[in-house]
């Protein structure tokens, strides 16, 4: 049974959520990958605005592939998300960031502000991008033009499936299904 | 001396680097298929299911299999009778992943320095590798490959007295240490011997043998279908949520090396392992 997630992401939805939890998100995400972060962190540590709202929010570690004509977006599945974990626990605490889709291991401190803010990581299937892409109903760049692909893309989808990785209590899903996994064979 | 055009090497670089992330390649599809009927976790069953779905959706709607493009590498043969005319056979090459890259609606993924990073936007330069063979043709392989997975390859100056067991534990210590990141099940090419750079060239070229087809050499081939049970047998499964598919293959290049020397070199490929050749 997989569970609805509609965007704003709220700390009570994020409660609701355990590690392995398949669901579907709608709503708005935007895409940001290591040259959009590091962007919006410098902002944050200048004390500028921001150029879009994060709070409640969802970041899609994404760059999709350009649109063929008549498609709202080309392939656009996620990037491995280690890669922005210096980044995102400066989100999460100053620009209230909830949500985080991506693929991967995530750091300890990662974790640890998923916990203390009431946040959520998400995996989605990493190579999939033809599948996810299926799922995204407009695609506008509103941020970054001239970092292309890495540009900050504001998604609206539905139905876009991802599964629980992290949740708010620190439970990890790449430790838990590969013990049970093992445990099963045994 | 047999003559091949420029632009003949560009059109045909430009329809490789469309049909190669657009097309997965056979052998690739095999293994998913089957590891869908034989994975033994619920989980993992559901997420071959959808990577076998996402492979199909990408050839039914001509788009790539995954966003990540890549970066071009192009492995060129080039028989010494040949005689490339109307230009450089490096710039030929450009010239079509740019086309390729720019027509075939592909990610463009190259930053033209690393520390300063700007978009080079026609996924130019293309990684090439060139080697000079006997005869009168010119072969072309295109294999796009990810950052994601690339990030996870390493390289090990092991000693000689590390032996088979030493390349063993650490081609295993490299699946564990990427875990979920490269997006598994993935597809293992490892080479032993040559010398540093030499070996992490063996282990990309690995990666370009269909994984239907072990090593021609008996040793090589058990030592392949041996780490592919071992990786197996970690438990990572697809995507890292647990399961008994973690690689789809272990493919091994081999090369003479130095008596005081057992390079090892650990390439780690994604499930959207893709390759495309054309022979001029």
């Amino acid at each position: 049974m997989k569970k609805k997630i509609t965007t704003p992401f709220t700390a009570e939805q994020a409660k609701g959520l355990k590690a392995g939890d398949q669901v579907l998100v709608s709503g708005v995400i935007y895409t940001a990958r290591d040259a959009a972060h590091k962007r919006l962190v410098d902002l944050i540590a200048a004390g500028e605005p921001l150029p879009c709202d994060f709070t409640d929010g969802i970041i899609y570690y994404a760059g999709p592939a350009p649109a063929k004509p008549g498609m709202p977006i080309g392939s656009a599945g996620p990037t491995t998300s280690y890669r922005m974990d210096s980044y995102a626990p400066t989100l999460m605490k100053k620009a209230g960031l909830r949500g985080m889709i991506g693929k991967g291991l995530r750091s300890q401190e990662v974790v640890d502000c998923i916990v203390s803010e009431s946040g959520c990581y998400f995996a989605a299937i990493g190579g999939a991008g033809a599948l996810l892409a299926s799922t995204v109903k407009s695609c506008e760049v509103i941020a970054y033009p001239d970092l292309q692909s890495e540009a900050i893309h504001r998604l609206e989808v539905e139905d876009f499936p991802a599964v629980v990785v992290i949740d708010c209590q620190g439970n990890d899903l790449y430790k838990i299904g590969r013990e049970e996994y093992l445990k099963s064979v045994k | 001396m047999k003559q091949i055009s420029v632009q003949q090497i560009t059109e045909t670089v430009r329809r490789l680097c469309i049909e190669a992330n657009v097309l997965l390649p056979d052998d690739v599809r095999r293994a998913l298929d089957k590891a869908a009927q034989t994975e033994k976790g619920a989980t993992a069953r559901g997420v071959l299911a959808d990577i076998i779905e996402n492979y199909q959706r990408a050839e039914r709607l001509e788009m790539p299999i995954c966003q990540d493009t890549g970066t071009a590498c192009v492995f060129v043969e080039l028989g010494q009778q040949v005689e490339i005319v109307g230009g450089l056979l490096s710039d030929a090459i450009n010239e079509g992943v740019a086309q390729g890259y720019i027509d075939g609606y592909l990610r463009k993924s190259v930053v033209s320095d690393p520390l300063d990073r700007v978009n080079t936007k026609d996924n130019t330069p293309a990684m090439i590798t060139y080697d000079i063979v006997e005869g009168d043709s010119l072969t072309i392989t295109v294999s796009p490959k990810g950052g994601g997975c690339e990030n996870m390859c390493r390289i090990a100056m092991l000693k000689p007295a590390d032996g088979v067991e030493g390349v063993k534990a650490f081609v295993l210590e490299a699946v564990e240490k990427a875990g979920p990141n490269p997006c598994p099940p993935i597809i293992v090419g490892v080479g032993i011997g040559g010398n540093f750079d030499k070996v992490a060239a063996l282990s990309k070229k690995a990666l370009l043998r269909s994984i239907d087809e072990p090593n021609p050499n008996e040793y090589y081939a058990k030592l392949e279908a041996e780490l592919l049970d071992s990786i197996n047998a970690l438990g990572i499964g697809p995507q890292g949520f647990g399961g008994g598919t973690t690689a789809l293959g272990v493919n091994i290049e081999y090369a003479p090396t130095h008596i005081a020397q057992l390079p090892c070199a650990v390439n780690i490929s994604c499930h959207v392992t893709r390759h495309k050749t054309a022979v001029l």
